[in-house]
């Protein structure tokens, strides 16, 4: 295509092609520090819907690999997020590799805390958080299980802040790592975070998962106990390609499930969610 | 076949589904693994493992779990 560029996120690489500059001249600098990939592993293509679409009233396409047939256009002025969305898409339908689990993650002393629940629930932005105050940020969207020995597999593309967790990071971390604002997007007001140079540098580095997270944002503080069997159903519906990897998913899910400590936490704010999950860290991982 | 609190998962692998069963269910497929049986063989089986309270039927109430095990394709009858 007319514009490209290669970068290598975690393990996996990936190559987006654009009918325009302005999305990749955005992606090269939210992604400037992180390494090219020899290989792609997927490939990603934003493309006018109509060749005269990429001048009048321009549309971003998604497309590549693996494409969602009635996937909507978005604008140019939100080419960038169209460029991640193209990329998770990628990673959703096509990853085989590793199980994985919609759920952000972090790193400390080389064991994980993992932490999924629904959109808009919080895990984007504790994840975020977490990896500024001494804990290594592993990714905001999608925790890579590895299916022979369990392992977490960091996946830490720019995080993704939306609408009020914007505002925690302005002025608080160096600018050059916040991409542009997008407003009114179809996921409300967006604006990325490039992870700290030392969670890039680190992307090879696996950890053992330690401690599993179900926060829940708006609620008075309270940490409940989840049955085994509620975690492996949550996190199935949490699994993008669960069903997909066969016997190898059950198995490294099973062995998941059974050996991580486990807690469903509520939070009326971002203060009260870190204090909980350092006393959980403290008191249950392993 | 995988326990967990109260339930067990199965990974179904002629049809690669998931199954998450509760009690008897997981008891009557270990004793079906032992070998084919027909239903008095099987009952036979579970009792050796088991206690059972004489007021219950038995046999109506293991057709009912084979029936339903049946219908999810755990088990066949020949």
């Amino acid at each position: 295509m007319k514009h490209e560029l290669r970068v290598r996120v975690g393990s996996v690489g990936f190559r987006i092609g654009s009918d325009w500059k302005q999305p990749i001249d955005q992606l090269a600098a939210l992604y400037k520090d992180y390494p090219t990939p020899d290989i792609p592993d997927f490939t990603v293509r934003l493309f006018a819907q109509r060749p005269w679409r990429r001048f009048i009233r321009p549309s971003v396409m998604i497309g590549g690999d693996y494409m969602l047939p009635d996937a909507a256009p978005l604008s140019l002025a939100h080419g960038l997020l169209a460029a991640e969305m193209g990329m998770n898409l990628q990673m959703a339908l096509g990853q085989r590799r590793y199980l994985l689990l919609h759920a952000s993650a972090v790193e400390r002393d080389g064991k994980a805390l993992l932490m999924t629940g629904d959109s808009g629930a919080g895990k984007s932005t504790l994840s975020a958080l977490l990896g500024e105050r001494g804990w290594r940020f592993m990714g905001d969207e999608f925790a890579l299980i590895d299916l022979e020995t369990g392992a977490l597999h960091a996946f830490p593309r720019p995080v993704s802040l939306k609408n009020e967790a914007i505002a925690l990071f302005e002025g608080a971390v160096e600018a050059d790592r916040l991409g542009p604002i997008m407003r009114d997007t179809p996921k409300g007001d967006i604006r990325h975070l490039r992870p700290p140079k030392d969670a890039i540098a680190r992307m090879g580095e696996p950890a053992k998962p330690a401690l599993l997270l179900f926060p829940r944002f708006g609620y008075d503080p309270d940490v409940r106990e989840v049955g085994e069997a509620e975690i492996f159903v949550r996190l199935t519906q949490a699994s993008t390609n669960y069903v997909a990897l066969g016997e190898a998913g059950f198995g490294a899910l099973s062995d998941l499930v059974q050996n991580i400590p486990t807690r469903a936490i509520d939070y009326p704010d971002t203060e009260s969610a870190v204090a909980s999950v350092e006393r959980l860290w403290a008191e249950l991982a392993e | 076949m995988i326990a967990l609190d109260g339930v067990a998962l199965i990974f179904h692998r002629p049809s690669g589904l998931t199954h998450i069963v509760a009690p008897p269910a997981p008891q009557i497929l270990e004793a079906l693994g032992e070998g084919d049986a027909d239903p008095a063989a099987l009952l036979d089986r579970l009792k050796r493992d088991y206690d059972f309270d004489d007021s219950e039927d038995l046999e109506a109430a293991l057709e009912a779990r084979l029936t339903e095990l049946e219908t999810s394709g755990l088990v066949w009858r020949a």
